[in-house]
């Protein structure tokens, strides 16, 4: 993905500058200058925070006796504390169903939007893509007030077949109800990136697959899909990061489903919680590093997975 | 055979495929009655609210002004406030982020400097650090600096956007030719001008689009502000909204005029950014394709 097909192509820049002469010191000069602004902010806020949050996570701080370094106790109590286990596992479970869930409504609607070419397929791209103008936060009391008994509109909905209308903020359905505002909000994002790409690419291909009698569906399967690929994985691998890390959603809906959705729901909940409500900073960042961890090891088995197969993609 | 004729012929004119629209058609649906819902039962009052009826649909008192002034006057006009902090966060972390990532784009695009490659392979692992695992350090240390609960607390975390570099970065290697800017130095132009006058404009989709994500990156922004600020005049429009449905939920029945409030503030706090994406369209679709396809 981004990191493997990145660093290979600048590979092959710098011998050839190389052949040209040697670097001057200017050019070095004017690099930093360009990338310093930069390089200052990626220290400040991204490595120093990070560097601190390891510092952080060694020590424990105890009523008696002060803060003493601990070395990976915090970790232990981590990965034995069912609190923070069941939201790590959820999140992993949540991520299963919803990223391919989202990607397959995603590429399917980009190959819709790609071979018609009505007005009202143009209208439907942006109405499809709108809910990424809203803020997640926004979104999630939106659909809160759509599950909610009091006004929302599901009673009546199910009250004209007889039914009981589920409710979406059970414990026994919160999953469900969760996934359904994450798919809302992230598939009309995804769909225009890969849309994007889809635009991208040279048409010529498609008039050469049909000479050689190649079907509709041949053409999306084993033209467009295989082309966008590089796409496909950009945007799973940035929402596996982002649904690892869910926060938003359940926060906002915790309100309105009581006993439901705990305070240690997901891991990030329970950072935030430790942290913020019980002022255990120590704790609190062992668990956003435990969590990060977990984002890696996801992210780079993904990428082995994806590497390993991409022959087939 | 006969499949391959109709192709052939469709090429010609717009391509239609009616069950595909009708298709299209019911996922619009979905995908707007959230909208249609807000937009409807932010012109009721309490009453209509709780009243039962049909929540997707209006009742005879459509009184969207009342509610506006309602809204705007609540609590000494802290919505306006927090839609104010909104816009402030959101500008001020979008161009500083943008700024930021489109100089350090260019720079890791176009010089060969030392530790280069290292540098930006260390970006793009950044790509892969939760950003909410940075969250409670930097409020520690920004603690220690006294910067909590100030506008700082968010707007500084925001300027970082490593996506931004590596969007900049491969659109500045593709869209600005080495030779025009070797041209514009043998005509005497300086660095700085020929970044400002030759590439800044060739890379203008590409930072329309940095702009926006950025600034929608910051506008959306929840946890951050939700951990750095306890003064809520301070907050962004998220977090306000946030702590509304807390406490209309907590106390249900004292405060029913609450409910009303968050659903027309919901509505209202969508609408910049929808504006600013449709009528900028043009600009950051091109941007967004670069990301994904090389």
């Amino acid at each position: 993905m981004t990191s493997l097909t990145e660093k290979r192509a600048p590979r092959t820049q710098p011998e050839t500058r190389k052949i040209r002469g040697k670097v001057h010191l200017r050019e070095h000069l004017m690099g930093w200058l360009f990338v310093g602004p930069f390089g200052i902010v990626f220290l400040a806020f991204l490595i120093a925070p990070l560097g601190y949050a390891l510092y952080l996570s060694l020590f424990q701080k105890k009523l008696i006796g002060g803060t003493s370094f601990v070395l990976f106790d915090n970790y232990v109590k981590a990965f034995t504390d069912p609190s923070f286990l069941s939201g790590a596992w959820f999140v992993i479970r949540f991520s299963l169903v919803s990223i391919p869930l989202q990607i397959i409504i995603a590429l399917a609607l980009a190959l819709i939007l790609d071979s018609v070419t009505t007005v009202f397929a143009r209208f439907s791209r942006l109405m499809i893509f709108l809910p990424y103008a809203i803020p997640t936060v926004i979104g999630a009391v939106m659909w809160g007030f759509l599950y909610s008994r009091g006004f929302g509109p599901l009673t009546d909905i199910f009250g004209l077949f007889g039914a009981t209308a589920p409710d979406f903020l059970s414990s026994d359905l919160i999953f469900y109800g969760l996934l359904n505002v994450v798919t809302w909000q992230w598939a009309g994002y995804y769909m225009i990136i890969l849309y994007a790409a889809l635009q991208g690419v040279d048409p010529t291909l498609y008039e050469a697959a049909r000479m050689d009698g190649a079907g509709k569906w041949q053409i999306a399967t084993r033209i467009k899909i295989p082309l966008i690929a590089p796409a496909l994985i950009l945007i799973l691998v940035f929402s596996l990061i982002g649904t690892l890390q869910f926060f938003n959603e359940p926060q906002i809906l915790r309100y309105l489903a009581a006993g439901t959705i705990g305070s240690d729901f997901t891991p990030n909940m329970y950072a935030y919680q430790q942290a913020f409500s019980l002022a255990n900073f120590n704790y609190g960042s062992a668990i956003s590093f435990a969590l990060g961890g977990i984002v890696f090891i996801c992210v780079y088995a993904f990428l082995f997975f994806t590497r390993k197969r991409r022959s087939f993609l | 055979m006969t499949d391959h004729t109709s192709v052939r012929a469709g090429a010609r004119r717009p391509q239609r495929y009616l069950p595909l629209q009708i298709l299209l058609g019911f996922l619009v649906i979905y995908f707007l009655v959230p909208f249609w819902w807000v937009i409807v039962n932010s012109s009721k009052d309490a009453p209509g609210l709780f009243g039962g009826g049909n929540t997707l649909w209006f009742t005879d008192q459509v009184d969207y002004l009342g509610n506006l002034r309602q809204l705007f006057t609540y609590d000494g006009g802290i919505y306006l406030r927090w839609m104010l902090n909104s816009t402030l966060y959101a500008i001020a972390g979008g161009v500083g982020a943008t700024v930021l990532a489109v100089m350090a784009g260019y720079g890791f695009a176009k010089y060969r400097f030392a530790a280069r490659r290292f540098s930006f392979a260390v970006v793009l692992g950044a790509l892969m650090v939760p950003a909410t695992a940075l969250v409670i350090p930097t409020f520690i240390m920004f603690s220690r600096l006294g910067l909590t609960n100030t506008v700082w607390a968010v707007i500084l975390p925001s300027l970082l956007n490593p996506f931004g570099v590596y969007l900049m970065h491969v659109y500045a290697r593709d869209a600005v030719p080495d030779e025009l800017l070797d041209a514009a130095r043998v005509d005497g132009a300086g660095e700085v001008r020929t970044f400002l006058q030759i590439a800044l404009p060739l890379m203008r989709p590409a930072v329309v689009t940095v702009l926006l994500l950025s600034a929608v990156a910051s506008w959306n922004n929840y946890f951050l502000p939700l951990a750095m600020l306890s003064d809520n005049r301070l907050f962004p429009v998220t977090v306000g909204l946030g702590l509304w449905q807390g406490i209309a939920s907590a106390n249900n029945a004292g405060t029913t005029s609450l409910w009303s409030l968050i659903i027309l503030g919901s509505l209202v706090s969508v609408i910049p950014l929808i504006i600013a994406f449709f009528s900028l369209q043009r600009h950051w679709r091109g941007g967004l394709s670069v990301g994904g396809l090389r």
